[in-house]
């Protein structure tokens, strides 16, 4: 499954990191600690988080994440959004909380 | 110039952690006790309890730098520091516009009080101050700045609420006076863990909530004289002003 793949599906905005859409994911993540995510992400992964900082892209491409999925409705930080589209890796947004959607993009890759 | 011993990260009894024993009063008796010469008070969120302490320590030759502990969007616990009343001032209107409306529970979080100098109490804050402020750790740090304040990462090692924890790594364009560290570590511990930081200012303090726990971690600076400025000098290593390690 790709990341265009899941927008659709789960009905999630695209705030930035268009070139990255093709990418394949592999599973998901879902943490707001960025050191937890250093440490225990893996690439690939669909990272779902409420953190909203710039520090969030880094470590996303650090750890080649297919995609960020910013949840509860919030809006990244403009230098977040910069920076995604400088790596390639799709910020996507939600209203639902880590919980929904977690469930739902576990639902959908595993079936 | 000589040696001051500062204790930089003290709550009083306003913090809802902080023991009902942290009065004024007894933070700069204990201060006394153990030798210092610098306090710096920082509780949660808050700065309604520094102008007692102010007032208590010019009588006991206890110098107290005013502040607080801000607990950022991302929930990285951060010192500022400022240097007048009409500065913290304005900080607290800022924390006030940007604490959430979540009430505290005393019962399961402890009181939110500040006292005056009979220890009677003035003063209680209904929002609970361990919550988050709604701002992003960049936006604390420019208004802290633009208030000619200090801003420092608290307790830079600690698994939770800190800066390393929550947002994995010190963000490039974050202008950080100096780091704090935790009570069970020392700079140079800290150091070895994160060798980036040996650029940085270190600061150890005690984070005391409880009297007994005030100084017991300290930090040694080299002024001419215990005042903001000066210490503002020691952090960025100017005119000789500095840290000093044992």
């Amino acid at each position: 499954m790709k990341v265009c793949d899941i927008i659709e599906k789960l009905g999630l905005t695209v705030f930035s990191g268009e070139q990255g859409l093709d990418r394949e994911i592999t599973g998901g993540y879902t943490s707001d600690l960025l050191s937890d995510v250093m440490g225990n992400s893996e690439e690939g992964q669909v990272w779902i988080t409420l953190q909203t900082h710039k520090n969030v892209m880094a470590v996303a491409s650090l750890k080649d994440v297919a995609a960020i999925i910013i949840v509860k409705g919030f809006q990244p930080e403009e230098g977040t959004i910069n920076q995604s589209n400088d790596e390639d890796i799709p910020l996507l947004g939600t209203d639902m909380e880590a919980f929904e959607v977690s469930g739902r993009l576990y639902e959908l890759l595993n079936n | 110039m000589r040696k001051y011993l500062a204790d930089l990260h003290i709550h009083t009894v306003l913090s809802p952690c902080g023991s009902l024993e942290m009065s004024p009063g007894r933070i700069v008796q204990e201060a006394r006790n153990r030798g210092l010469d610098i306090i710096g008070i920082t509780d949660h969120n808050s700065t309604r309890q520094c102008a007692e302490v102010v007032r208590r320590g010019k009588q006991e030759g206890i110098v107290v730098i005013c502040g607080a502990e801000v607990t950022t969007k991302e929930e990285v616990h951060c010192l500022t520091f400022f240097e007048d009343f009409d500065k913290l001032q304005q900080f607290q209107k800022y924390l006030d516009i940007h604490l959430p409306e979540i009430e505290n529970d005393p019962f399961k979080f402890g009181y939110q009080v500040w006292v005056d100098q009979q220890e009677q109490i003035i003063g209680e804050e209904h929002r609970l101050l361990i919550s988050a402020i709604n701002q992003s750790i960049d936006e604390v740090e420019q208004e802290v700045h633009r208030l000619s304040g200090l801003f420092l990462a608290a307790h830079i090692d600690k698994t939770r609420f800190s800066l390393i924890s929550q947002l994995g790594f010190v963000p490039p364009e974050l202008r950080l006076d100096g780091v704090g560290v935790s009570p069970v570590s020392t700079p140079d511990k800290l150091v070895r863990q994160f060798p980036w930081l040996h650029e940085m200012s270190v600061i150890t303090a005690s984070d005391a909530h409880m009297p007994g726990q005030i100084g017991m971690k300290n930090t040694c600076f080299l002024l001419n004289e215990p005042t903001f400025a000066e210490i503002v000098k020691a952090l960025r290593g100017e005119d000789g002003r500095r840290i000093v390690r044992d």
